[in-house]
């Protein structure tokens, strides 16, 4: 057999009959029709691999973005705002002269696979984001969510998972402050490893990818590129595309944090000299889509010669090398006079670096590999212009009877003891449980401005030594209330991160959100998706918290189980001077302890109908984002006048866990006394949402209360801060050495 | 007694940042000619009884399972010849 020739445009162009491999490369028939319209010939192998990777779900985001664009169209005025949606990241001003920037992203299939590398590649993609807007990285947060706590699968992702998360960020020298653990059976198969990045810059540091300037060098930099992560592209450079084989090439990437940190220091030197006009990182379909939106960004034109890449495997084919998902890389614009400065830079810290083309007059993106034109293309119809799905969406024909299946009508408990016993179950289930197992392994003090971390509300982290300026991040988000009712799900993921970031202290800026869901070819999951887009951008404009950017994560799924809609919101908010934040733990006995907001009998979707009766039926608690904003401004203006020593934020698991939680970690019981007109259980379990629960000083207390009544927050005296148990007037006693056993000793239990 | 070697490397597509390391400071020790290290992990079973071929396809079984990531590291298992003379 012979080889065939390298299939350039001329190749192509003269054998139009040639039959490409489109299908396996996850291209869709007209999909294909429509890249050989946009060229007017059939595709090179090279260019069919640049429009299969970036009109992919993942990377084109064709089923959401006629979804997504709500977040800009209803995206509420905000000053703070500096760059929005649409870059690498979103850029939020925090004053004093920072801006911050901060996004959540996706690495679940890839966690699966291989849970260690995933993760840690997963903590790598986010930090590249911010390295690329010219932030300085300062900590980084990961939502996660995994199948039973006691499913054996769950014993092979979940430690893998951590053990990447923090093996990479570890070495990075990066703080892990926030994240949330959760199982559910819904996510055996497909669990959820999400990450978050905070970066922080100066106002005059912002930069954005584009590349434009005839005659600039386009600079790859970083690690070697090698056959990592490039599954489909085998297809193409087998030696005929008749004989294609299953891939020999691994789809699992392998990460080096300390190139990372290498490509960290150097980027943002590059940064300082002003030696950079744009820059995009390397994550998801690599030089393809790094190089066709550089040239969409800039005027257009760029020509690349691949023979330059450095490669870790000479064997790679064109192809392989456009689709490669090589960790730990960056791609640089750069003035010609400025080249010589940017390699200097590279070299000091041992990063490889290489001129690999320039930016063109036209608008065209042309590649070359021995000597041949293999890609001819308008990069705009590669990265920006693929297609857009309108896909069907329609409310399931179950979602009634599931909401009709109302948590309220469960047997309560009955006397004390039940209600006693019931409090310990859920103290002590693996949702409610503590995870210092899994967040112990993460490091959350390395570079010394760590304010709050795991299991504070939300994580805190100075950015000013002098001033004390810092700014809090929270990630929620409540796949059981979004199942029963997508909008108000995904409203309250929102509503509870705003809390839990306005918990500390802080002011709510800017939203960023990590979107994961099922297949959207199936109606009723793109059904929920939509209604979750449309609560969030709506629940985003009434609290005036933009959306800055994001991800979507689709085809969470095996066979025909979806997961649980799970949208995980990312609060970002700003504090002038940490030494005011408020803690959850409970700092002095005889405090006062107040209950804010409302309390309903709203059970749907709540912890203790799955750890007690392992039902998920009924409405999830209702939202007022006019009261989740009172209730902030209330928590925020206590902290700074010093009328609250501690807050806890109410959600899942209600106001005992939250009590419980702030009792052991500041092994301080409390009196609790079931306030007028509630029954003990639902002022114990339910959910009810715009809550928190506050320690107030005795001197304190006519001052909050009158700001309290002055303000129209209902705020209910419900105990004190006192003794080593937390006692129900009239109902039990738990002892905290009780509690603690409870709550601590499952985690490790069922996975160290 | 017999001892059956283990080696497991990773697959050679695989980024193997320990070897790069490796590799990028023989140079600055003087050592030069050497253009790529992999490094990978030997482990050394010290079998009881006879190694027959059930006890072979067990220990391929455990490497397979335990010693190994197949996801991203291939292995071998062979029977150490030299360990039994010594015996």
């Amino acid at each position: 057999m012979s080889r065939t020739p390298l299939d350039t445009v001329e190749h192509a162009t003269a054998t139009p009959d040639v039959e490409l491999p489109w299908a396996e490369l996850g291209l869709k028939k007209d999909e294909y029709e429509r890249v050989v319209e946009i060229l007017g010939r059939r595709p090179t192998g090279a260019e069919l691999a640049m429009y299969s990777v970036m009109w992919s779900e993942h990377c084109s985001y064709k089923s959401s973005k006629v979804h997504l664009r709500q977040f800009g169209e209803k995206a509420p005025e905000n000053d703070a705002l500096l760059v929005g949606i649409g870059e690498n990241a979103g850029v939020v001003d925090v004053g004093q002269g920072y801006a911050v920037t901060f996004k959540v992203e996706s690495h679940n299939h890839p966690s699966y696979v291989e849970p260690y590398q995933g993760a840690a590649t997963g903590v790598g993609g986010i930090v590249r984001d911010i390295i690329a807007m010219g932030a300085r990285p300062v900590a980084v947060v990961d939502p996660l969510r995994f199948g039973a706590a006691d499913h054996p699968d769950t014993k092979r992702v979940l430690p893998g998972v951590v053990a990447g998360i923090g093996g990479y960020g570890n070495c990075l020298g990066l703080p892990n402050i926030g994240g949330e653990v959760v199982f559910d059976p819904c996510y055996q198969g497909n669990p959820l490893v999400n990450a978050g990045c905070i970066g922080v810059m100066r106002h005059e540091d912002i930069h954005l990818a584009k590349a434009s300037g005839a005659g600039n060098k386009v600079i790859l930099y970083g690690a070697r590129t090698g056959g990592d992560g490039i599954g489909g592209a085998s297809i193409l450079a087998s030696e005929t595309f008749d004989d294609a084989k299953p891939s020999k090439r691994p789809a699992v990437q392998v990460g080096d944090p300390f190139q990372e940190k290498l490509l960290i220091e150097c980027t943002l030197e590059a940064f300082r000299e002003k030696l950079v006009v744009g820059i995009q990182d390397l994550g998801a379909a690599g030089l393809s889509c790094a190089t066709s939106e550089l040239a969409s960004n800039g005027s257009g034109g760029m020509r690349v010669t691949l023979d330059d890449v450095p490669l870790r495997d000479s064997t790679l084919s064109p192809e392989e090398i456009l689709m490669s998902e090589s960790q730990e890389r960056m791609c640089a614009v750069v003035e010609p006079e400025k080249v010589d400065r940017f390699l200097e830079i590279c070299e000091k810290w041992d990063v490889i670096a290489t001129v690999i083309g320039e930016v063109t007059d036209g608008d065209r993106l042309e590649i070359f590999w021995h000597g041949g034109k293999i890609v001819d293309v308008d990069p705009r119809t590669v990265a920006h212009e693929g297609p857009t799905y309108e896909r069907p969406y329609a409310r399931p024909e179950w979602q009634d009877a599931l909401q009709a299946d109302d948590a309220g009508k469960l047997p309560r408990p009955q006397t004390a003891d039940e209600l006693r016993d019931q409090v310990l179950k859920l103290v002590a289930s693996p949702n409610q449980a503590s995870k210092k197992w899994i967040t112990s392994q993460y490091d959350h003090f390395v570079q010394g401005n760590t304010v709050l971390a795991q299991p504070e509300d939300s994580g805190m982290i100075r950015i000013d030594e002098e001033t004390g300026l810092g700014v809090a991040l929270a990630t929620d988000g409540n796949g059981r209330y979004t199942k029963l009712d997508p909008y108000t799900g995904a409203q309250l993921a929102l509503a509870e991160a705003y809390r839990n970031v306005a918990t500390t202290g802080a002011k709510p800026l800017a939203v960023s959100d990590c979107l994961n869901f099922g297949s959207p070819e199936d109606p009723a999951v793109m059904w929920q998706f939509a209604e979750a887009v449309r609560g969030l951008a709506d629940g985003c404009r009434r609290l005036g918290t933009p959306v800055t950017g994001g991800n979507v994560s689709l085809y969470n799924q095996t066979g025909e189980a979806a997961i649980h809609p799970t949208p995980v919101v990312a609060v970002l908010g700003v504090i002038d001077d940490v030494a005011r934040r408020t803690p959850v733990a409970f700092q002095e006995e005889g405090q006062l302890l107040y209950l804010l907001g409302d309390t309903r009998e709203e059970f749907g979707g709540s912890a203790w109908s799955q750890v007690v009766h392992d039902h998920l039926g009924g409405l999830p608690p209702k939202v007022d984002l006019e009261r989740e904003r009172l209730l902030a401004e209330i928590l925020i203006a206590a902290s700074r006048d010093g009328m609250i020593d501690s807050a806890h934020d109410l959600s899942d698991g209600g106001l005992i866990q939250a009590v419980v939680e702030s009792a052991l970690l500041g092994g301080k019981g409390a009196r609790l006394v079931v306030p007028d007109g509630l029954d003990a259980f639902t002022f114990l379990f339910s959910e009810s949402a715009g809550r928190a629960v506050v320690a107030v000083p005795r001197s304190e207390e006519v001052r909050f209360n009158d700001m309290c009544g002055a303000r129209g927050l209902p705020a209910t005296r419900i105990g004190v801060v006192d003794g080593d148990a937390v006692e129900l007037q009239g109902e039990f006693a738990l002892p905290l050495a009780q509690l603690r056993t409870a709550h601590d000793e499952t985690i490790p239990a069922l996975l160290a | 007694m017999a001892r059956v070697v283990v080696d497991v490397m990773l697959k050679p597509e695989i980024l193997d940042p320990q070897g790069q390391a490796v590799q990028r400071a023989l140079p600055r020790l003087g050592f030069e000619g050497i253009s790529d290290v992999r490094q990978g992990k030997r482990f050394e079973l010290e079998v009881e009884g006879p190694v027959d071929e059930a006890t072979l396809a067990r220990i391929h079984d455990l490497a397979e399972s335990f010693l190994a990531n197949t996801v991203i590291e291939n292995f071998t298992v062979r029977v150490e010849e030299a360990a039994e003379a010594v015996k």
